[in-house]
């Protein structure tokens, strides 16, 4: 029998005239493990929704056609289904990891001397061994990816009953680092063979379920399905279109040839270097590290080792807590009389963290991993003229700039539009953009690649290899294996945690 | 020795409202003290340390001078006048007022600190949903926005350090802020979506369910206790307000 069940179905977003999903059919049997696959704007997202039942009612949007799941309404059959989305942090719901497991049964009015064995249950299933009243907050990211698994199968009986559980993952693991891919990827497979749990994944990155997965389903954004059936098969046949919609397949590369190793001169470097958030609990002590001129360095190194503290200090944004930061003399700003910093007199000024926000501009520029954060303009163009206009560049050169880099970067198109509004990849661009508008010589990225499918990958990389191009000096927080063999031309590996 | 650990949290809503009724209809200084002496009392029973309270009374302590200047200077003249300058005028009445206000902010932030200080949110949600009945969406829905509120930390740091990165974070701290706080804005309510939808596929707000609680919430004697405790504290209070002849309501 049918788990799930699409016949014609299709959603249109309340206020919306295109369709985010039209026209599929599919059915899912009970115990399958089905990979959903498809460019950015295909539906994936508002699919998973609709099958966990939460795309709300008539006043949400239109539905069309039909979708079933055990030959009922999604939004009639809570408990059934469960959905972990991409950040952990929107899965966690209570403080402690107990009660956290327990909101699920509460909400489905599970008697209280039946929620505890089940929370018992679940916790044990994806292998979470922590008391119950562990804060939920001091998790790592997969252990919380974990935890939202655990909350999605306390839905269920473990005595079986109403079957078993479907689990719903929207790129469970894009957010996280290696060890937590491996840590949730092995907790799912295990769920899947033990229990028998029928898996729906959307992922960008194929090759961490390929061992999992017995079926392929790719989403037309026009429409319909591009293809359904055995991973091989489909791979073989849709591997140009699957490429193009931003999927790793398999066996398809990055076709980049790797950055020979450099070295060189330092233009930054950190001697002897605490750094940390809280003056005396610092994250690590007596780092020295360089930066050499004109290459691609990559900081590598377990969750909590300080990778992007240790960015954020040498980029000047981070007050240090022991040891220096030098920049290279032509780095520094010239030297001001009477020079009295934000955080501490210099006398020297060759460091970034006594540097003024207007002198740090135009000498080191910071990617952060969240896009949104950079963000402080209404439109795309005044976004990038916001640092040009800091610099006090008069309005026709500011704008022959932006112009040039809204070409540069494919942004054109969406010039007027609120960046808060761009599709995932946009923002990306944006906010490599923003950085690269002030021309700054040294280019800081916290994993620039988190999250994002091949495409905008491939682009960013490319970017970055066009930066190294000008000479200027990267440095880039990551734990992305393949950029890591594109763009590690010296690596700072801050080791295991 | 920690008493009121053993109440359930909303006893000290109950408590918090006890406290604050009498005071607020009443402006003579001998109920306010004598309440704010009782509290000094009774805190030892409510497992805030000496220095813990000290440290929170700051706050307090500067409104009540803040406040009391205020009416000092301002509040209605009435009696003999001592002091008169343009808009000033200091006067019985308003040395009266200005003892009043002090008293009370004392009285009134004081307990605050000693009923909230340990409160665990999740508990209080749970007392709020099984022993005062609110309903459930409204409770756990503002439950899981607490919890937000430690990522929002990390966040406006994140955007601060932006906004230096970006040149913008030498002048103009009032519009700094203001960028500052619409960008936390929108992250937040991006998280707070994807919040909802992880509430509403783990079943919150399930059409014909009635939801159970997986820890009970209960009112026991400790809490009877606490609650005569406050009582007879503030009758005590107003007791001897009237004894003493200086009863006062606000509006006679």
């Amino acid at each position: 029998m049918a788990t799930i069940t699409a016949r014609g179905w299709g959603w249109r977003h309340a206020g919306r005239r295109e369709w985010a999903v039209r026209d599929v059919d599919f059915d899912i049997a009970d115990g399958e493990h089905v990979l959903l696959l498809g460019p950015s704007g295909s539906g994936k997202s508002t699919l998973l929704a609709a099958i966990a039942g939460v795309l709300g009612g008539p006043d949400e949007g239109d539905e069309a056609g039909l979708l079933l799941v055990d030959g009922r309404h999604p939004t009639r059959c809570h408990g059934r289904v469960g959905l972990v989305q991409q950040d952990p942090e929107s899965n966690i719901i209570l403080a402690r990891v107990g009660d956290d497991v327990a909101f699920g049964p509460e909400n489905l009015g599970v008697p209280r001397d039946l929620i505890w064995p089940r929370v018992w249950a679940s916790l044990e299933a994806v292998g979470l061994d922590l008391p119950l009243d562990h804060p939920s907050g001091h998790l790592s990211g997969g252990q919380k990816q974990r935890l939202a698994i655990a909350g999605s199968l306390a839905l269920s009986s473990p005595t079986g009953g109403a079957g078993t559980s479907v689990l719903l993952l929207d790129e469970p693991t894009a957010n996280l680092d290696p060890s937590g891919v491996v840590e949730v990827r092995d907790t799912v497979t295990r769920l899947a063979r033990e229990r028998g749990v029928t898996l729906l994944v959307v992922e960008h990155r194929v090759d961490v379920w390929a061992s999992l997965v017995d079926r392929v389903i790719v989403l037309d954004p026009v429409g319909g399905l591009l293809a359904d059936g055995e991973p091989a098969e489909v791979f073989a046949a849709q591997r140009e279109a699957l490429v193009r919609a931003g999927v790793w397949v398999p066996g398809v590369g990055s076709g980049l040839t790797p950055l020979p190793a450099a070295s060189g001169t330092p233009v930054l470097s950190g001697e002897r270097l605490g750094i940390g958030y809280v003056a005396d609990r610092p994250v690590r002590t007596g780092l020295a590290v360089d930066l050499p001129r004109g290459v691609s360095s990559v900081i590598t190194g377990d969750n909590g080792t300080g990778k992007t503290t240790l960015a954020l200090t040498l980029a000047g944004l981070l007050p240090r807590l022991g040891g220096r930061v030098v920049a290279a003399p032509d780095l520094s700003p010239p030297p001001r009389r009477g020079r009295r910093s934000r955080r501490r007199p210099s006398a020297t000024g060759d460091d970034p963290g006594d540097w003024t926000s207007r002198e740090l501009l135009t000498r080191i520029g910071t990617v952060f991993q969240q896009p949104e954060h950079q963000f402080v303009a209404g439109t795309v163009r005044d976004e990038l003229a916001v640092g040009l206009d800091a610099l006090g560049w008069p309005p026709h050169r500011a704008d022959r700039r932006v112009e040039e880099l809204l070409g540069a970067l494919r942004l054109d198109r969406v010039a007027a539009a609120n960046p808060f509004t761009l599709s995932g990849g946009e923002k990306r661009r944006l906010s490599v953009a923003t950085v690269l508008a002030a021309g700054p010589e040294v280019i800081v990225l916290d994993e620039p690649t988190f999250g994002q499918d091949r495409t905008t990958w491939l682009e960013l990389v490319s970017l970055v290899r066009r930066m190294l191009d000008e000479g200027r000096t990267i440095v880039s927080v990551t734990h992305d294996a393949a950029y890591i063999a594109a763009l590690g031309q010296h690596r700072i590996d801050l080791g295991a945690a | 020795m920690n008493l009121l650990a053993r109440t359930n949290p909303v006893t000290r809503i109950v408590l918090a409202t006890m406290i604050s009724l009498p005071l607020l209809f009443t402006l003579d200084w001998v109920s306010a003290s004598s309440t704010l002496a009782g509290e000094l009392l009774l805190t030892p029973l409510c497992g805030v340390g000496i220095r813990l309270l000290a440290r929170r009374s700051i706050p307090i302590v500067i409104a009540a001078l803040l406040g009391s200047v205020t009416m000092l200077l301002y509040g209605q003249p009435g009696g003999r006048t001592w002091w008169h300058w343009t808009l000033i005028t200091v006067s019985d009445n308003s040395a009266r007022l200005a003892t009043a206000i002090c008293l009370r902010v004392l009285a009134l932030g004081i307990p605050a600190i000693l009923l909230f200080s340990h409160v665990d949110a999740t508990d209080m949600a749970d007392g709020l949903g099984q022993v005062f009945h609110l309903p459930a969406r409204f409770v756990l829905g503002t439950l899981a926005g607490f919890r937000m509120l430690t990522v929002f930390v990390d966040d406006w740091r994140s955007i601060g350090q932006a906004r230096r990165a970006r040149g913008l974070g030498d002048t103009d701290r009032l519009r700094r802020f203001a960028t500052m706080a619409f960008g936390l804005l929108v992250v937040a309510i991006r998280r707070g979506t994807r919040l909802a939808t992880a509430m509403e596929a783990r079943g919150l707000g399930a059409p014909g369910i009635t939801r159970t609680w997986a820890r009970p919430s209960r009112l026991g004697r400790p809490d009877a206790v606490a609650v005569a405790v406050v009582a007879g504290l503030m009758a005590l209070a107003l007791a001897l307000a009237w004894w003493a002849g200086t009863f006062w309501l606000v509006w006679t």
